[in-house]
């Protein structure tokens, strides 16, 4: 391996000679200190490199090693579960070797060479492999099985496979190939800023259901779309990705912290292991990948991070899963790439950022998909991809947001005032939108109900009206309405506070299936349909307006989803309350 | 014996470079000879083959390039600590200016810190008692939690800080919070009230404070807080102490750093702010938290005073995007006398669900919260209905909501700088305050609280 000298120190950004045989993109130690560092220009025989430590304390002179390999991760059972920094250091056994606080040069693979994993083989000798082909399974977690394909560059004949206890690092099988035999372990290396191959990529079909109401409504996400949530701080978008990873009826979670909090991590690490997935009865944390680069972590490993994420969740894609991956916020990452093209004094483009900002986002989010897998199976995977987006001071004219709404399909445009009236998810009806939605469609009315959609449409023209109509009443006063209107007020409220708003730390309103979502808004439409019949035949508006049935509506939310009989008793309960405000209605005009 | 070098071939603003250097490291430490008896001190930025980019704390003046002797110490800034340091009142470098002895360090540490990592970290969960409404009954603070003030020019922020210093404890505990306080260019006046508070309550014999006044060197305030939040870690995490650290004004640390940062002819972010300006808060506001395995803790409240009042301002909306919340303050409010003048409608506090309820502070503080806040909201916007069409316009309900936001206001937010409400006191002044309010409005008090809470009134 080559050896170059520093010259020139900046911050993340260390500048070395002596590095002609280098690469672009290669990983180098720098120092004797061994800090990582890639390398992200080549000029000559200088390189720049990105430092994914903190800098202080290094100086011109001192050696830059290369190591021939590009910046990769490591790819075997022992992802799941797994908590790890910007570059796949696993920060539960830094912390059992260096302590509290994270410290420079750590050495430490992110994959537990010594384990030992039950393999069980899924060809035999003999059988003809291509790349991608399932080898054998191993049960990572008791909901993982995970699964060991045949490496990319390997095409051939089985020539030995075992059942039995490996380490990621022993010979499960070997391959016979026109270039002689290959070793095969569990364990494979991918660089992360190229994307997985497959086969084929194919359009999403099939919603990711979600468990909150707004989105599986309203602005649903397929199996392998792109989503994205911006909003200024405290609007929620913490919150929305973290109710994602908790209740998305995915196979996988892969959860990127990027230039976040460290407490939004550690309650993550806290209630993971706690909570149940709803569909297998398992903790969470049994499906879960955890990459950690909070804010006060350095720089250059933030812009790493996304990618570290976005690799391991291709890698369960390719096995036939559907995987999401939540970025928050990719607005921290775009700026580790500002800060550092800074230092390297290119030409900035708006706002400083680099002009190859918007290039760079939409080759993340072109990521996600729905992919046909390699291998003979033909096997289908989904990678879901929802970033977070943080624009100074929630204006979205900004380059990021604006370069993410050029590639994301799905828009969750979180509003400040919701927030500030605490009225949460504070997504806003008005703006966001989804362009999965006619797609989708058909797939839920089959699924759920033949009135999915209808549901849906009616509900979201009542919520437009109530926008117009509110900007009359704070005109002219809420008298100069007719009782219809008002209705139409009242339910669209009713839609919004009963329906859309939800309170993500209320233990059964955190999550409503695509059931009991349309037997909610059912409920809601229903109540408004039939108090038209009844002012129809004169029910006086406050009447309607003072039935208790409306309490019942309002308190579906937090009736549990297998009180199936509780639910459907609301419709029976709206039936007999209107057919006794018409009777009363009418009997007094005969009277 | 260190390398001296006559080598300073530029200065400019806070900037120095120094030519011919050897061995010099980025981020080390930098003394500066300006006279026999004046040295100052700097900190690398750029190391750049035998050229060294370095930043002066104290300033440029009076220093002469040809006689200038620079000594690069090979060490990054460091803080001598100990116990002794309590009671003790120091410069903004770090240096005693109370006419007390040095400090005998037990131990040097860098102020920059190490990241901590988010495995080892304790979520935040206990709560404080602050003895003010506004804060523990709708923005509840928790040990370890991250939660400025922001604030406008004129308005009661250091009365405000000072009272919560004076207040703060955790239920069930008579341990009191040990204080640090860091001022950035504050006044001489801002920090005399805060020194003199201390020393009136007693408070002072548990705190260690870093001055730096307005006109002090300007540059030298980028490591105030630093210094600051080194002391209170080594309280917290070596000491077992829970530790309250003030830091005030971080205005004026931001503005600090925008002078470096043009002074370098960095490709400025937004309103001339270095890009890199939510990395460097996020590197001091997130040495706040809980460890486990830990006692101690650290519970940060830094002051901003908003230009303009203006919430969107990079200084106030990065700060936004890494505490856990924000106390906002209102010239509205303190204009109708009311103090402390806290907007509990955009004030927020992210931990407080974990901080409160049964066995901690009590089981009816959720819902009680939930509902003051809602009924407070729809009061105020009644009152703008009011405002724009007449109290005419208002329905019956309307008129009782507008009435109640108005008590609220004055009875619930408004309270005495030295009255000390128990969480108690709080949580029943809120039901006081229901009473004005129908009781089918109260949608979002579980009945079983409002049958044991409601109190009884002649009206109902
Ligand atoms: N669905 C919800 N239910 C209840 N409360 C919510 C919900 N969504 C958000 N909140 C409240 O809003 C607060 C802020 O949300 P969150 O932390 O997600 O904001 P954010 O947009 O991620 O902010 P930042 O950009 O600063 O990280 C939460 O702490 C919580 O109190
Ligand atoms: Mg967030």
């Amino acid at each position: 391996m080559g050896e170059g000298r520093i010259v020139k120190v900046s911050g993340p950004l260390v500048i070395a000679e002596g590095l002609g045989n280098a690469k672009m993109y290669e990983v180098v130690r720098v120092s004797e200190k061994r800090l990582i560092g890639e390398i992200i220009e080549m000029r000559g025989d200088r390189a720049s490199i990105q430092v994914y430590e903190e800098t202080a304390g290094l100086g011109p002179g001192e050696p830059v090693y290369t190591t021939g390999q590009p910046l990769s991760v490591e790819l075997a059972p022992g992802l799941i579960e797994s908590i790890y920094d910007g570059i796949q250091r696993p920060l539960d056994k830094i912390k059992d070797l260096v302590g509290d606080r994270i410290e420079r040069g750590i050495e430490l693979p992110g994959i537990d060479y010594e384990r030992k994993w039950h393999f069980e083989p899924r060809v035999k000798p003999g059988d003809t492999v291509e790349p991608g082909d399932i080898l054998g399974v191993v049960q990572e977690t008791s909901v993982v099985e995970h699964r060991i394909m045949v490496p990319h560059d390997v095409r051939g004949t089985v020539r030995t496979i075992n059942e039995g206890e490996f380490t990621v690092l022993d010979v499960v099988a070997t391959i016979e190939t026109k270039d002689g035999t290959r070793d095969i372990t569990m364990l494979t290396r991918w660089p992360v800023r190229r994307g997985r191959p497959y086969a084929e990529k194919l359009p999403p079909h099939v919603p990711l259901v979600t468990g909150q109401r707004i989105i599986d409504m309203f602005f649903p996400v397929a199996k392998g779309g792109a989503a994205c949530v911006p909003g200024p701080f405290g609007s929620g978008k913490t919150v929305v990705q973290h109710q994602l990873a908790r209740w998305a009826d995915s196979d996988i979670i892969v959860y990127v912290g990027c230039g976040e909090r460290g407490n939004e991590m550690t309650e993550v690490l806290m209630d993971f292991p706690e909570l149940m997935d709803p569909r297998t009865g398992e903790p969470l944390m049994k499906r879960t990948v955890l990459v950690a680069n909070t804010s006060d972590m350095p720089v250059a490993a933030r812009e790493a991070s996304i990618y570290t994420g976005i690799t391991m969740a291709e890698y369960f894609r390719d096995m036939g899963y559907n995987v999401a991956l939540m970025a928050d916020s990719t607005s921290r990452w775009a700026e580790a790439l500002r800060e550092i093209s800074g230092r390297l004094e290119e030409m900035p483009g708006e706002e400083g950022y680099p002009a190859y900002l918007g290039s760079r986002i939409a080759e993340f989010y072109e990521r996600a998909g729905r992919t046909k897998c390699l291998g003979s199976e033909g096997r289908e995977g989904t990678l879901t991809v929802i970033g977070a987006v943080s624009p100074p001071g929630g204006d979205l004219s900004e380059p990021v947001a604006q370069a993410t709404l050029r590639v994301a399909k799905v828009f969750w445009g979180l509003d400040a005032t919701l927030a500030a009236r605490r009225h949460f998810p504070a997504i806003n009806w008005l703006l966001s939108y989804s362009l999965y939605l006619e797609r989708l469609e058909g797939e839920l009315s089959k699924t759920v109900a033949s009135d999915f959609a209808d549901l849906r449409r009616e509900a979201m023209r009542m919520l437009q009206e109530e926008a117009e109509l509110e900007e009359i009443v704070r005109l002219v006063g809420i008298d100069a309405l007719s009782i219809k209107d008002r209705l139409s007020l009242e339910t669209a409220k009713s839609i919004r506070e009963d329906f859309l708003h939800q309170n993500a730390y209320h233990e059964v309103d955190t999550y409503t299936s695509l059931a009991k979502q349309r037997l909610m808004l059912k409920a809601i439409l229903d109540f408004h349909h039939m108090a038209l019949d009844a002012l129809e035949a004169d029910v006086d508006f406050d009447k309607i307006m003072e039935l208790d049935v409306r309490d019942t509506i309002a308190r579906m939310k937090y009736v549990p989803e297998n009180e199936e009989e509780r639910l459907n008793s609301v419709f029976q309960e709206m039936k007999t309350a209107f057919s006794d405000l018409v009777q009363a209605a009418g009997g007094e005009e005969v009277a | 014996m260190l390398k001296e070098y006559r080598t300073v071939s530029e200065v400019a603003g806070p900037l120095m470079v120094v030519e011919q250097v050897e061995g010099v490291k980025y981020g080390e430490l930098v003394e500066i000879e300006v006279s026999k008896d004046e040295v100052r001190r700097g900190r690398v930025l750029e190391a750049d083959g035998s050229r060294a980019l370095v930043q002066l704390f104290e300033g440029s003046a009076g220093l002469n390039l040809a006689s200038a002797k620079v000594r690069f110490l090979g060490r990054g800034i460091e803080l001598g600590v100990s116990m002794d340091m309590l009671g003790r009142v120091f410069d903004g470098f770090g240096r005693p200016i109370d006419g007390g002895p040095q400090i005998i360090p037990e131990k040097k540490i860098d102020i920059n810190g190490n990241p901590i990592n988010p495995y080892a970290r304790e979520y935040p969960s206990e709560f404080i008692q602050t003895g003010i409404s506004a804060i523990d009954g709708l923005n509840t603070l928790v040990r370890g939690q991250k939660l400025p003030i922001f604030s406008g020019s004129g308005l009661p922020h250091a009365a405000l800080a000072a009272q919560i210093a004076r207040q703060a404890t955790v239920l069930g505990t008579e341990e009191k919070f040990s204080v640090v306080f860091g001022a950035m260019g504050i006044t001489f006046e801002e920090a005399d009230y805060f020194i003199s508070d201390f020393r009136r309550t007693g408070a002072i014999e548990r705190a260690v404070l870093f001055i730096n006044l307005a006109n002090d060197p300007a540059i030298e305030r980028i490591s105030t807080p630093r210094m600051a939040l080194t002391a209170a870690e080594y309280l917290a995490f070596e000491k077992d102490m829970h530790v309250l650290v003030i830091l005030s004004d971080i205005t004026n640390y931001a503005e600090a750093l925008r002078e470096v940062s043009a002074a370098r002819m960095e490709v400025p972010g937004r309103r001339g702010y270095p890009g890199y300006m939510y990395t460097d808060l996020a590197t001091m506001y997130e040495r706040a938290g809980r460890i486990k395995g830990r006692k101690g803790s650290i519970t940060l409240l830094p002051i901003l005073t908003m230009p303009e009042d203006d919430k969107t301002h990079p200084i106030v909306d990065l700060t936004g995007y890494i505490t856990e919340g924000q106390i906002l303050l209102a010239r509205e409010l303190h204009r109708k006398g009311i103090y402390p003048p806290i907007d509990v409608l955009p004030s927020l506090s992210r931990l407080k669900d974990k901080g409160i309820g049964e066995g901690k502070t009590r089981e009816d503080h959720a819902d009680t919260m939930n509902q003051l806040y809602a009924a407070y909201a729809r009061g105020r916007d009644a009152k703008e209905l009011e405002a724009i069409l007449g109290e005419a316009a208002l329905s019956e309900d309307d008129k009782k909501f507008s009435k109640f936001a108005d008590e609220f206001e004055r009875r619930y937010v408004n309270q005495g700088p030295e009255e000390n409400r128990t969480i108690e006191q709080t949580l029943d002044l809120g039901w006081e305050l229901l009473t004005l309010l129908p009781v089918r409005e109260l949608k979002r008090i579980r009945e079983e609280y409002i049958e044991k809470y409601l109190p009884d009134t002649e009206s109902a």
